[in-house]
């Protein structure tokens, strides 16, 4: 029995269905992303888990109890907000202890529990500082320690990073992945941000129009979609369209390129049209006699350890990133160029 | 640069000179009761008149019931509403008008016509009744005050991601509503309190018609039969004002709120 069990779950918005039939099963200890678009639903979810929207139907359990129908404050679970909603008229220390004086916990534990908050959140000396005396960063901190300090048994965070700047963000994930490691907690955390899902997560939940398109670990979601959708939102990705030209040793036509996929195509009839989906970092320069594409180089941009080419085929681009190296500078845009791949690198999308 | 400083002073000092001239003539006038001498008879006549202390402690009464009412019936309804509809600040309503002294006494008289005995409610029956009834009175003239105040106040926070984040934690509503939503909107509270004791402490046309003894009808009856006392009273009106004034200041101050409330 998994610690989280979300069941046939559906919500309604007056005539919109915004959650479609979710199901998850969530383990102790496991930090799951729900990654996707705005309006997909995966705020919609978490709220529901939380007690702040009631599902039209389905269930939600937690620990193997039913808490389908229970209210917020009896959930026992800790959530984190976009927004930080610390309370402004109390300091650091008063917004850790908010749970814990809520519980009635004897005055020497919430202040021991408080100041064992403090230095996991590395404010020790921050206790007496009201939130509008802090950046955005330490608020974020503040909020994470003010909801875990009543041991909660399941962490919500609601895109706590999004109102970030780029570089506490990339800090602060690293420091949220850590405490929720070291505690052990279940953790739910709510993102569009590919780069997070994929670096924080044990698992990712992809939702798009409300349904969770596909359920995996980082590197199953990212080299692995099973939808176009998951394909296309995950990372960057190259779509290609041809028509089959052999089926039995399948083989595509793309802009007059014979590309060989990684197998057999028997499902398509020669002459269909199918879509290919080559990552970036699959592709490579290839100036050998025999490259798995020709083309014509037509942007290169300079990003400084890295550098991404963008090739026409005819119909289709491919874009790809090469390492910057000193001794070898950057093609010329108009130049003639072929591009290597692996067949086993190209994904057939099913539509 | 120069000239503007020039008129910007004369305007400031023309302004002030507009509201202290009245106030120091008024002042002076109210220490001239003893002939040939200044002194402070008038303020001892006023204040030792066993008809002041009691109005007035009636009218201050009155105003605290007021700003009690007027807190209980503007506060909940926008932080239920945002809780409840997961909208994250009440939607434009538009707020009640402050209300003309003709609105006054057609109130009075409706409340008259429909509460007097033999009525379903007689309240204008019995002491209490027509104290209500008055405070009933005082709560529909304050509240466009209090409402604005508060409102004010509401929007200066996110209640609805404040009030879950507070559920979260495993506040209930009571807690909620008095350790995160009332703190947040004190000051805001305050100066609506303040307003509704400005308007109930020098009220005429309710108290008068509903024969309260009331602070209002006192003051009329003073100016309209001494010399000496209405600008003692006027005086010590002022002083009340700047004292609720500087208590307002000193609480904003101490409350260490910032703008940054979301």
């Amino acid at each position: 029995m998994a610690f989280l069990e979300i069941a046939n779950l559906q919500k309604d918005f007056g005539a919109v269905r915004v959650v479609k039939d979710f199901n998850l099963a969530v383990e102790p200890g496991e930090f799951v992303s729900f990654l996707g678009p705005s309006g997909c639903g995966k705020t919609t979810v978490l709220r529901m888990v939380a007690g702040f929207e009631e599902p039209t139907d389905g269930t939600i359990s937690i620990g193997g109890r039913d808490v389908t129908r229970l209210r917020p404050n009896q959930r026992n679970i800790g959530m984190v907000f976009q927004a930080y909603a610390l309370f402004p008229n109390m300091t650091v220390a008063q917004n850790i202890a908010f749970g814990l004086r809520v519980a009635r916990t004897p005055k020497a534990d919430s202040d021991a529990r408080v100041a064992e908050m403090l230095a996991l959140i590395k404010l020790p000396d921050y206790g007496d500082r009201y939130p509008y005396q802090l950046s955005g960063g330490q608020q974020q901190r503040v909020a994470l320690a003010r909801a875990l300090a009543p041991r909660p048994k399941l962490l919500l965070l609601d895109e706590p990073l999004s109102a970030l700047d780029a570089k506490v963000r990339v800090s602060l994930r690293e420091e949220i992945r850590q405490i929720q490691r070291n505690l052990g907690i279940t953790t739910i955390f709510v993102t569009h941000d590919q780069e997070e899902a994929l670096s924080m997560s044990d698992r990712i939940v992809v939702m798009y129009g409300g349904r969770a398109e596909q359920v995996g670990a980082p590197f199953d979601i990212y080299n692995k979609p099973s939808t176009r959708f998951v394909a296309s939102f995950v990372g960057t990705l190259n779509i290609l369209r041809g028509t089959v030209t052999d089926p039995a040793r399948g083989v595509v036509d793309v802009d007059g390129n014979a590309i060989q996929t990684g197998g057999e195509l028997s499902r398509f009839a020669k002459g269909a049209p199918i879509s290919l989906a080559l990552r970036p970092e699959a592709a490579a320069l290839d100036n050998g006699p025999a490259p798995m594409a020709r083309g014509k180089i037509m942007d290169v941009s300079f990003l400084g350890s890295v550098i991404r080419i963008r090739v026409n085929l005819g119909q289709n681009t491919i874009s790809f990133d090469r390492f910057n190296s000193p001794g070898s500078p950057p093609p010329a845009p108009g130049e003639p160029c072929g591009i290597a791949f692996a067949a086993k690198d190209i994904l057939v999308l099913d539509d | 640069m120069k000239t503007n400083r020039f008129w910007s002073w004369l305007f400031l000092l023309l302004g002030v000179a507009y509201f202290v001239f009245p106030l120091i003539g008024t002042f002076e006038f109210s220490l001239k009761m003893r002939r040939g001498a200044y002194s402070f008879d008038a303020y001892r006549t006023v204040l030792t008149d066993p008809q002041f202390q009691a109005t007035f402690g009636y009218s201050v009464t009155m105003a605290l019931a007021t700003i009690v009412m007027g807190v209980v019936l503007v506060v909940p309804p926008p932080f239920l509403f945002c809780t409840f509809s997961s909208l994250p600040s009440p939607p434009p309503t538009p707020p009640p008008f402050p209300s003309p002294p003709p609105f006054r006494s057609v109130i009075v008289f409706g409340y008259i016509r429909i509460y007097t005995p033999p009525s379903i409610l007689p309240l204008t029956g019995t002491w209490w009744g027509t104290n209500l009834l008055l405070l009933f009175g005082y709560a529909t003239l304050a509240l466009p005050y209090m409402y604005r105040s508060v409102d004010t106040g509401l929007r200066s926070i996110d209640i609805a991601t404040l009030t879950e984040a507070a559920q979260s934690l495993g506040a209930g509503w009571i807690t909620i509503m008095t350790r995160v939503i009332l703190p947040n909107v004190l000051v805001a509270v305050l100066s609506g309190a303040f307003l509704t004791f400005a308007i109930v402490i020098g009220e005429f046309t309710m108290a008068a018609l509903l024969n309260r003894p009331a602070f209002g009808p006192y003051l009329q009856l003073i100016g309209a039969n001494r010399a000496y006392e209405p600008a003692a009273l006027a005086v010590i009106a002022f002083g009340i004002t700047w004292l609720c004034m500087g208590l307002i200041q000193l609480v904003s101050r101490f409350s260490k709120l910032p703008n940054a409330g979301r």
